[in-house]
Protein backbone atom coordinates (compact mmCIF):
# COMPACT_ATOMS: atom_id res chain seq x y z
CA UNK A 1 0.00 0.00 0.00
CA UNK A 2 2.92 2.47 0.65
CA UNK A 3 3.98 2.09 -2.59
CA UNK A 4 1.17 3.23 -4.01
CA UNK A 5 1.14 6.77 -1.69
CA UNK A 6 4.68 7.84 -2.25
CA UNK A 7 6.05 5.64 -4.65
CA UNK A 8 9.10 3.78 -2.69
CA UNK A 9 8.34 0.39 -3.77
CA UNK A 10 10.16 -2.29 -2.43
CA UNK A 11 13.98 -1.75 -1.73
CA UNK A 12 15.95 -3.73 -4.23
CA UNK A 13 12.86 -4.30 -6.73
CA UNK A 14 12.87 -2.50 -9.76
CA UNK A 15 10.20 0.38 -9.34
CA UNK A 16 6.91 -0.07 -11.46
CA UNK A 17 5.89 2.29 -13.79
CA UNK A 18 2.62 2.94 -11.59
CA UNK A 19 5.50 3.36 -8.40
CA UNK A 20 7.57 6.05 -10.38
CA UNK A 21 4.19 8.47 -11.44
CA UNK A 22 2.91 8.18 -7.90
CA UNK A 23 4.71 10.77 -6.97
CA UNK A 24 4.31 12.88 -9.40
CA UNK A 25 0.57 12.24 -9.33
CA UNK A 26 0.70 13.47 -5.54
CA UNK A 27 2.58 16.63 -6.46
CA UNK A 28 -0.86 17.60 -9.27
CA UNK A 29 -3.80 16.33 -6.84
CA UNK A 30 -5.18 19.98 -6.82
CA UNK A 31 -5.23 20.20 -10.54
CA UNK A 32 -8.83 21.48 -11.51
CA UNK A 33 -8.42 21.51 -14.85
CA UNK A 34 -8.46 24.88 -15.74
CA UNK A 35 -5.88 24.86 -18.73
CA UNK A 36 -3.79 27.94 -17.93
CA UNK A 37 -0.68 25.79 -18.64
CA UNK A 38 -2.03 24.61 -21.80
CA UNK A 39 -2.53 28.92 -22.48
CA UNK A 40 0.59 29.72 -21.12
CA UNK A 41 3.17 26.76 -22.78
CA UNK A 42 5.04 28.13 -25.81
CA UNK A 43 5.53 24.67 -27.18
CA UNK A 44 1.57 23.35 -27.02
CA UNK A 45 0.71 23.87 -30.44
CA UNK A 46 4.00 21.39 -31.20
CA UNK A 47 2.48 18.91 -28.88
CA UNK A 48 0.08 16.02 -29.37
CA UNK A 49 -1.60 16.44 -26.63
CA UNK A 50 -1.83 19.43 -24.12
CA UNK A 51 -0.08 19.84 -20.63
CA UNK A 52 -3.95 20.05 -19.04
CA UNK A 53 -4.85 16.80 -21.02
CA UNK A 54 -1.46 14.78 -19.48
CA UNK A 55 -2.74 15.78 -15.75
CA UNK A 56 -6.09 14.59 -16.60
CA UNK A 57 -4.36 11.65 -17.61
CA UNK A 58 -2.47 11.27 -14.87
CA UNK A 59 -4.58 12.00 -12.35
CA UNK A 60 -7.00 9.07 -13.81
CA UNK A 61 -4.42 6.59 -13.82
CA UNK A 62 -3.94 6.35 -17.60
CA UNK A 63 -0.09 6.14 -17.04
CA UNK A 64 0.72 4.24 -20.10
CA UNK A 65 -1.21 6.74 -22.70
CA UNK A 66 1.20 10.03 -21.01
CA UNK A 67 4.17 7.55 -22.30
CA UNK A 68 2.40 7.75 -26.25
CA UNK A 69 2.60 11.19 -26.36
CA UNK A 70 5.54 13.63 -26.97
CA UNK A 71 3.91 16.36 -24.47
CA UNK A 72 6.87 16.37 -21.39
CA UNK A 73 9.52 15.87 -23.83
CA UNK A 74 9.08 19.01 -25.41
CA UNK A 75 8.93 20.88 -22.22
CA UNK A 76 11.35 23.66 -22.57
CA UNK A 77 11.73 24.44 -19.08
CA UNK A 78 10.54 28.09 -19.41
CA UNK A 79 8.50 27.89 -16.01
CA UNK A 80 5.48 29.86 -17.28
CA UNK A 81 3.11 27.49 -16.47
CA UNK A 82 4.63 27.21 -12.65
CA UNK A 83 4.63 31.05 -12.36
CA UNK A 84 0.72 31.01 -13.62
CA UNK A 85 -0.78 28.06 -12.56
CA UNK A 86 -3.76 29.50 -9.79
CA UNK A 87 -3.01 26.53 -7.64
CA UNK A 88 0.41 26.86 -7.63
CA UNK A 89 1.47 23.74 -9.04
CA UNK A 90 5.01 22.64 -9.48
CA UNK A 91 4.26 22.03 -13.13
CA UNK A 92 7.54 22.17 -14.87
CA UNK A 93 8.97 19.74 -12.36
CA UNK A 94 6.17 17.30 -12.96
CA UNK A 95 7.53 17.48 -16.62
CA UNK A 96 10.76 16.58 -15.36
CA UNK A 97 9.71 13.77 -13.55
CA UNK A 98 8.04 13.01 -16.13
CA UNK A 99 11.64 12.78 -18.07
CA UNK A 100 12.86 10.84 -15.57
CA UNK A 101 10.36 7.93 -15.18
CA UNK A 102 11.06 7.78 -19.68
CA UNK A 103 14.99 7.86 -19.11
CA UNK A 104 15.16 5.17 -16.37
CA UNK A 105 12.28 3.02 -18.44
CA UNK A 106 14.52 3.84 -21.46
CA UNK A 107 11.47 4.43 -23.30
CA UNK A 108 11.97 4.66 -27.36
CA UNK A 109 9.87 7.38 -28.79
CA UNK A 110 11.82 10.04 -25.84
CA UNK A 111 15.13 8.85 -26.77
CA UNK A 112 16.82 11.96 -28.51
CA UNK A 113 16.08 13.82 -25.66
CA UNK A 114 16.65 11.02 -23.08
CA UNK A 115 20.04 10.47 -24.79
CA UNK A 116 20.99 13.77 -25.00
CA UNK A 117 20.71 14.56 -21.27
CA UNK A 118 22.69 11.05 -21.00
CA UNK A 119 25.63 12.41 -22.89
CA UNK A 120 25.74 15.65 -21.55
CA UNK A 121 25.84 14.11 -17.77
CA UNK A 122 28.08 11.66 -19.04
CA UNK A 123 30.67 14.14 -19.92
CA UNK A 124 30.41 16.40 -16.55
CA UNK A 125 30.26 12.69 -14.54
CA UNK A 126 33.79 11.87 -16.80
CA UNK A 127 35.50 15.95 -16.43
CA UNK A 128 33.36 17.55 -13.50
CA UNK A 129 32.61 19.77 -16.22
CA UNK A 130 31.27 19.38 -19.39
CA UNK A 131 32.80 19.30 -22.60
CA UNK A 132 30.41 21.08 -25.32
CA UNK A 133 32.30 18.72 -27.87
CA UNK A 134 32.90 15.98 -26.29
CA UNK A 135 29.18 15.99 -25.53
CA UNK A 136 27.99 16.04 -28.97
CA UNK A 137 30.12 13.75 -29.75
CA UNK A 138 28.67 11.11 -27.69
CA UNK A 139 24.91 12.04 -27.99
CA UNK A 140 25.72 11.59 -31.99
CA UNK A 141 27.08 8.45 -31.09
CA UNK A 142 24.15 7.46 -29.18
CA UNK A 143 21.96 8.03 -32.07
CA UNK A 144 23.24 6.02 -34.46
CA UNK A 145 22.15 8.26 -36.80
CA UNK A 146 24.31 10.21 -39.18
CA UNK A 147 21.83 12.72 -40.17
CA UNK A 148 21.52 13.82 -37.11
CA UNK A 149 25.09 15.27 -36.67
CA UNK A 150 25.05 16.06 -40.52
CA UNK A 151 22.60 19.13 -39.44
CA UNK A 152 25.30 20.36 -36.95
CA UNK A 153 28.35 20.61 -38.42
CA UNK A 154 27.98 23.84 -40.05
CA UNK A 155 27.54 25.57 -36.72
CA UNK A 156 30.29 23.02 -35.67
CA UNK A 157 33.10 24.12 -37.94
CA UNK A 158 32.18 27.86 -37.07
CA UNK A 159 32.12 27.14 -33.73
CA UNK A 160 35.69 25.38 -34.31
CA UNK A 161 36.92 28.52 -36.14
CA UNK A 162 36.14 31.21 -33.58
CA UNK A 163 38.15 28.86 -31.44
CA UNK A 164 34.86 28.57 -28.92
CA UNK A 165 34.99 24.71 -29.44
CA UNK A 166 37.75 22.36 -30.47
CA UNK A 167 37.43 18.84 -31.73
CA UNK A 168 37.44 16.60 -29.11
CA UNK A 169 37.70 12.36 -28.92
CA UNK A 170 35.83 11.34 -26.11
CA UNK A 171 38.13 10.63 -23.18
CA UNK A 172 37.74 8.69 -19.61
CA UNK A 173 38.68 11.68 -17.82
CA UNK A 174 39.83 11.47 -14.53
CA UNK A 175 36.55 10.53 -13.08
CA UNK A 176 35.95 13.56 -11.46
CA UNK A 177 32.34 13.44 -9.85
CA UNK A 178 32.21 9.59 -10.09
CA UNK A 179 31.15 8.84 -6.57
CA UNK A 180 28.78 11.73 -6.30
CA UNK A 181 26.83 10.67 -9.24
CA UNK A 182 27.32 7.10 -7.37
CA UNK A 183 25.77 8.19 -4.30
CA UNK A 184 23.25 9.98 -5.65
CA UNK A 185 21.89 7.38 -7.84
CA UNK A 186 21.90 5.02 -4.49
CA UNK A 187 19.66 7.08 -2.87
CA UNK A 188 17.51 7.18 -5.30
CA UNK A 189 17.31 3.55 -5.40
CA UNK A 190 16.50 3.16 -2.13
CA UNK A 191 13.93 5.79 -1.82
CA UNK B 1 31.63 45.27 -4.15
CA UNK B 2 32.90 41.32 -4.30
CA UNK B 3 31.69 38.41 -5.45
CA UNK B 4 32.48 34.71 -6.01
CA UNK B 5 31.98 34.61 -9.45
CA UNK B 6 30.80 30.92 -10.62
CA UNK B 7 30.86 31.34 -14.29
CA UNK B 8 30.05 28.03 -15.63
CA UNK B 9 30.89 25.36 -18.72
CA UNK B 10 29.26 27.24 -20.77
CA UNK B 11 31.30 30.54 -20.38
CA UNK B 12 34.51 28.52 -21.23
CA UNK B 13 33.70 27.21 -24.58
CA UNK B 14 30.99 28.85 -26.74
CA UNK B 15 30.09 31.91 -24.60
CA UNK B 16 33.80 32.74 -23.51
CA UNK B 17 33.09 36.33 -24.93
CA UNK B 18 29.95 36.79 -22.18
CA UNK B 19 32.95 35.78 -19.37
CA UNK B 20 35.64 38.34 -21.14
CA UNK B 21 33.34 41.02 -21.03
CA UNK B 22 32.07 40.28 -17.68
CA UNK B 23 35.13 40.35 -16.08
CA UNK B 24 36.18 43.46 -17.79
CA UNK B 25 33.01 45.65 -17.24
CA UNK B 26 32.34 44.66 -13.58
CA UNK B 27 36.33 45.51 -13.41
CA UNK B 28 35.80 48.67 -14.48
CA UNK B 29 32.98 49.32 -12.49
CA UNK B 30 34.93 48.57 -9.62
CA UNK B 31 33.48 45.42 -8.70
CA UNK B 32 36.01 42.61 -7.40
CA UNK B 33 35.28 38.97 -8.50
CA UNK B 34 36.86 35.66 -7.24
CA UNK B 35 36.46 32.82 -9.08
CA UNK B 36 35.17 29.73 -7.27
CA UNK B 37 37.63 27.50 -6.30
CA UNK B 38 37.42 24.11 -8.59
CA UNK B 39 34.03 24.93 -9.66
CA UNK B 40 32.27 22.09 -11.27
CA UNK B 41 28.59 21.64 -13.60
CA UNK B 42 25.39 22.92 -12.61
CA UNK B 43 23.55 20.04 -14.16
CA UNK B 44 22.18 22.49 -16.93
CA UNK B 45 18.47 21.50 -17.88
CA UNK B 46 19.91 17.87 -18.32
CA UNK B 47 20.53 16.57 -14.95
CA UNK B 48 16.56 17.08 -14.20
CA UNK B 49 15.99 14.79 -17.32
CA UNK B 50 17.59 11.95 -15.60
CA UNK B 51 17.79 12.20 -11.77
CA UNK B 52 16.13 14.81 -9.34
CA UNK B 53 18.68 14.20 -6.10
CA UNK B 54 21.77 14.88 -8.86
CA UNK B 55 19.65 18.51 -10.52
CA UNK B 56 20.21 19.23 -6.49
CA UNK B 57 23.52 17.79 -5.78
CA UNK B 58 25.54 19.39 -8.86
CA UNK B 59 24.69 23.03 -8.20
CA UNK B 60 24.58 22.63 -4.14
CA UNK B 61 28.40 20.94 -4.34
CA UNK B 62 29.15 24.38 -6.20
CA UNK B 63 27.29 26.36 -3.05
CA UNK B 64 29.12 24.50 -0.70
CA UNK B 65 32.94 25.14 -2.06
CA UNK B 66 31.45 28.88 -1.66
CA UNK B 67 30.70 28.31 1.48
CA UNK B 68 34.36 26.88 2.33
CA UNK B 69 35.73 29.96 0.87
CA UNK B 70 34.78 31.55 3.55
CA UNK B 71 34.35 35.10 1.71
CA UNK B 72 30.72 35.77 3.12
CA UNK B 73 29.87 37.08 0.06
CA UNK B 74 27.08 36.47 -3.03
CA UNK B 75 27.74 34.39 -5.23
CA UNK B 76 27.34 36.06 -8.83
CA UNK B 77 26.03 34.32 -11.86
CA UNK B 78 26.11 35.51 -15.59
CA UNK B 79 24.20 31.98 -17.26
CA UNK B 80 20.91 31.89 -16.31
CA UNK B 81 20.52 27.76 -16.24
CA UNK B 82 23.00 28.03 -13.38
CA UNK B 83 21.62 30.63 -11.51
CA UNK B 84 18.49 29.01 -11.26
CA UNK B 85 20.23 25.51 -10.45
CA UNK B 86 21.85 27.36 -7.52
CA UNK B 87 19.11 29.22 -6.90
CA UNK B 88 16.49 25.99 -6.84
CA UNK B 89 19.21 24.84 -4.05
CA UNK B 90 19.39 27.91 -2.12
CA UNK B 91 15.02 28.03 -2.41
CA UNK B 92 13.95 24.50 -1.84
CA UNK B 93 16.63 23.13 0.72
CA UNK B 94 15.33 25.53 2.68
CA UNK B 95 11.64 24.88 2.65
CA UNK B 96 12.68 20.96 2.69
CA UNK B 97 15.35 20.07 5.61
CA UNK B 98 14.79 16.20 4.35
CA UNK B 99 16.02 17.69 1.07
CA UNK B 100 18.71 19.40 2.36
CA UNK B 101 19.95 15.99 4.03
CA UNK B 102 19.77 13.86 1.33
CA UNK B 103 21.82 16.72 -0.31
CA UNK B 104 24.67 16.69 2.25
CA UNK B 105 24.15 12.92 2.20
CA UNK B 106 25.92 13.04 -1.42
CA UNK B 107 27.93 15.76 -0.69
CA UNK B 108 29.75 13.76 1.90
CA UNK B 109 31.39 12.30 -1.39
CA UNK B 110 33.12 15.03 -1.61
CA UNK B 111 34.26 15.96 1.82
CA UNK B 112 31.43 18.84 1.62
CA UNK B 113 28.25 20.13 3.40
CA UNK B 114 25.89 22.69 2.45
CA UNK B 115 24.88 24.82 5.07
CA UNK B 116 22.86 27.22 2.77
CA UNK B 117 23.96 30.75 4.26
CA UNK B 118 25.14 31.95 0.55
CA UNK B 119 23.24 33.82 -1.38
CA UNK B 120 22.66 33.59 -5.31
CA UNK B 121 22.64 36.01 -7.93
CA UNK B 122 22.38 36.31 -11.51
CA UNK B 123 24.36 39.09 -12.96
CA UNK B 124 21.55 41.01 -14.79
CA UNK B 125 20.56 41.73 -11.16
CA UNK B 126 23.80 43.03 -9.67
CA UNK B 127 24.02 44.97 -12.45
CA UNK B 128 20.20 46.22 -12.22
CA UNK B 129 20.09 46.50 -7.93
CA UNK B 130 23.39 46.37 -7.06
CA UNK B 131 25.07 49.04 -8.81
CA UNK B 132 23.74 52.57 -9.32
CA UNK B 133 22.65 53.22 -13.01
CA UNK B 134 24.47 56.82 -12.38
CA UNK B 135 27.80 54.80 -12.40
CA UNK B 136 27.40 52.87 -15.36
CA UNK B 137 26.15 56.46 -17.06
CA UNK B 138 29.26 57.82 -16.13
CA UNK B 139 31.83 55.46 -17.42
CA UNK B 140 30.04 55.39 -21.05
CA UNK B 141 32.32 57.53 -23.19
CA UNK B 142 30.87 56.49 -26.96
CA UNK B 143 27.26 56.44 -26.37
CA UNK B 144 25.45 54.30 -28.54
CA UNK B 145 23.24 56.97 -30.08
CA UNK B 146 20.99 55.91 -32.73
CA UNK B 147 21.04 51.92 -31.71
CA UNK B 148 17.66 50.36 -31.17
CA UNK B 149 18.37 47.26 -28.81
CA UNK B 150 15.54 44.39 -27.64
CA UNK B 151 16.11 43.71 -24.34
CA UNK B 152 16.15 39.97 -24.21
CA UNK B 153 15.94 38.26 -20.77
CA UNK B 154 14.55 34.46 -21.83
CA UNK B 155 13.47 32.75 -19.01
CA UNK B 156 14.93 31.06 -16.36
CA UNK B 157 16.56 34.50 -14.72
CA UNK B 158 12.72 35.20 -14.37
CA UNK B 159 10.92 32.29 -13.27
CA UNK B 160 9.78 30.51 -11.37
CA UNK B 161 11.66 32.59 -8.55
CA UNK B 162 10.82 36.14 -8.89
CA UNK B 163 13.57 37.96 -7.56
CA UNK B 164 14.65 40.93 -9.47
CA UNK B 165 12.38 41.85 -11.86
CA UNK B 166 8.73 41.14 -13.50
CA UNK B 167 8.74 37.44 -14.37
CA UNK B 168 6.14 38.12 -16.95
CA UNK B 169 6.79 41.84 -18.45
CA UNK B 170 10.37 42.16 -17.48
CA UNK B 171 12.42 45.46 -17.54
CA UNK B 172 15.54 45.24 -15.76
CA UNK B 173 17.68 45.78 -18.60
CA UNK B 174 15.63 49.46 -19.93
CA UNK B 175 17.50 51.51 -17.52
CA UNK B 176 20.73 50.06 -17.90
CA UNK B 177 20.60 50.86 -22.34
CA UNK B 178 19.60 54.11 -21.58
CA UNK B 179 22.13 54.91 -19.14
CA UNK B 180 24.33 53.66 -22.21
CA UNK B 181 22.89 55.95 -24.99
CA UNK B 182 20.25 53.72 -27.15
CA UNK B 183 17.16 53.56 -27.26
CA UNK B 184 15.08 50.25 -25.83
CA UNK B 185 13.07 48.50 -28.38
CA UNK B 186 9.49 48.01 -27.81
CA UNK B 187 8.51 44.37 -27.83
CA UNK B 188 6.67 42.39 -26.21
CA UNK B 189 8.83 38.96 -26.75
CA UNK B 190 11.52 39.17 -23.43
CA UNK B 191 10.47 36.91 -21.24
CA UNK B 192 9.54 34.34 -24.27
CA UNK B 193 11.22 31.57 -24.45
CA UNK B 194 13.90 30.83 -27.43
CA UNK B 195 13.33 26.65 -27.28
CA UNK B 196 16.43 26.04 -24.91
CA UNK B 197 18.02 22.58 -25.77
CA UNK B 198 14.74 22.04 -28.23
CA UNK B 199 17.39 23.12 -31.05
CA UNK B 200 18.83 19.96 -30.80
CA UNK B 201 16.15 17.03 -29.34
CA UNK B 202 13.28 18.40 -31.53
CA UNK B 203 14.76 20.88 -33.71
CA UNK B 204 11.24 21.36 -35.59
CA UNK B 205 9.20 22.46 -32.48
CA UNK B 206 12.76 24.64 -31.50
CA UNK B 207 13.18 26.51 -34.56
CA UNK B 208 9.83 28.07 -34.53
CA UNK B 209 10.47 29.83 -31.44
CA UNK B 210 13.79 31.51 -32.63
CA UNK B 211 11.74 32.39 -36.02
CA UNK B 212 8.86 33.72 -33.96
CA UNK B 213 11.78 36.14 -31.58
CA UNK B 214 14.25 36.70 -34.86
CA UNK B 215 10.79 38.40 -36.64
CA UNK B 216 9.97 40.47 -33.85
CA UNK B 217 13.42 41.45 -33.18
CA UNK B 218 13.71 42.73 -36.85
CA UNK B 219 13.80 46.31 -36.96
CA UNK B 220 15.84 46.56 -33.78
CA UNK B 221 19.57 46.74 -34.66
CA UNK B 222 20.72 44.34 -31.69
CA UNK B 223 19.28 41.84 -29.24
CA UNK B 224 20.72 41.42 -26.14
CA UNK B 225 21.22 38.73 -23.77
CA UNK B 226 21.74 37.56 -20.44
CA UNK B 227 21.57 33.98 -21.51
CA UNK B 228 24.43 31.72 -23.20
CA UNK B 229 21.42 29.33 -24.22
CA UNK B 230 19.18 32.27 -25.29
CA UNK B 231 22.02 33.82 -27.26
CA UNK B 232 23.20 30.79 -28.84
CA UNK B 233 19.97 29.71 -30.26
CA UNK B 234 19.12 33.15 -31.48
CA UNK B 235 22.81 33.67 -33.12
CA UNK B 236 23.29 30.60 -34.86
CA UNK B 237 20.51 29.35 -36.38
CA UNK B 238 19.30 32.94 -38.27
CA UNK B 239 19.91 30.68 -41.72
CA UNK B 240 17.68 27.71 -40.85
CA UNK B 241 15.01 30.64 -39.24
CA UNK B 242 14.93 32.35 -42.66
CA UNK B 243 14.69 29.49 -44.37
CA UNK B 244 11.49 28.33 -42.41
CA UNK B 245 10.09 31.76 -42.79
CA UNK B 246 11.17 32.81 -45.88
CA UNK B 247 13.20 35.73 -44.51
CA UNK B 248 16.30 37.08 -44.48
CA UNK B 249 17.11 37.42 -40.76
CA UNK B 250 20.67 38.87 -39.68
CA UNK B 251 20.99 40.74 -36.69
CA UNK B 252 23.41 40.84 -33.98
CA UNK B 253 22.88 39.10 -30.96
CA UNK B 254 25.20 40.62 -28.13
CA UNK B 255 25.73 39.50 -24.29
CA UNK B 256 24.66 42.76 -22.50
CA UNK B 257 28.06 43.06 -20.42
CA UNK B 258 29.35 43.47 -24.53
CA UNK B 259 27.12 46.29 -25.08
CA UNK B 260 28.48 47.91 -21.94
CA UNK B 261 31.77 47.40 -22.94
CA UNK B 262 30.83 48.88 -26.43
CA UNK B 263 29.41 52.24 -24.77
CA UNK B 264 31.98 51.99 -22.05
CA UNK B 265 34.97 52.24 -24.88
CA UNK B 266 36.57 49.10 -23.92
CA UNK B 267 39.59 47.79 -26.09
CA UNK B 268 37.99 45.00 -28.54
CA UNK B 269 40.29 41.97 -26.60
CA UNK B 270 37.59 42.76 -23.39
CA UNK B 271 34.23 42.76 -25.45
CA UNK B 272 35.58 39.99 -27.85
CA UNK B 273 32.80 41.20 -30.94
CA UNK B 274 35.08 38.51 -33.25
CA UNK B 275 33.46 35.41 -31.46
CA UNK B 276 30.19 36.50 -32.20
CA UNK B 277 29.04 34.59 -34.94
CA UNK B 278 26.56 37.21 -36.28
CA UNK B 279 27.58 40.65 -36.72
CA UNK B 280 25.86 42.33 -39.63
CA UNK B 281 28.60 45.23 -41.68
CA UNK B 282 25.41 47.43 -41.04
CA UNK B 283 25.73 47.39 -37.07
CA UNK B 284 29.20 47.64 -37.45
CA UNK B 285 29.10 50.56 -39.36
CA UNK B 286 26.69 52.66 -36.88
CA UNK B 287 29.30 51.70 -34.62
CA UNK B 288 32.20 53.53 -36.19
CA UNK B 289 29.79 56.18 -36.83
CA UNK B 290 29.68 56.87 -33.22
CA UNK B 291 30.60 60.30 -31.72
CA UNK B 292 32.84 59.85 -28.04
CA UNK B 293 31.51 62.11 -25.35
Amino acid sequence: MKAAIDGSGEPGKPKTLEERLAPVRKMLLACIQCGTCSGSCPNAWAMDSSPRHLWRLLLTHNGEEIFKSRTFALCSTCYSCTLRCPRGLPLTDAMSLLKQVAAAENIYIYRRSVRFYQSFMESVRRHGRVREMEFMTLYFMSMKNPMIPLKFTPLGMKLMAKGKVSFEIPSKGSGKLDALFRKAKEIEDQS
Amino acid sequence: MKYIYYPGCSLEGTAAEYSISTMAVLGALGVELVELDDWTCCGATAAEGISHLLSFALPARNIAVAEKMKLNCDILVPCSACYLNLKRVEHETRLDPSLLKKVNQVLETENLVLKGKLKTRHLLDVLASDIPVSDIASRVIKPLEGLRIAPYYGCQCLRPYAVFDDPEEPVSMEPIITALGASVYEWDMGGRCCGASLMSTAPDAGIELVAGLLETAQDADAVVTVCPMCQMNLEAYQKRASKKRQMHYDIPVLYLPQLMGLAMGLPDDQVRMDLNLCVPDAFRNKLMARQTA
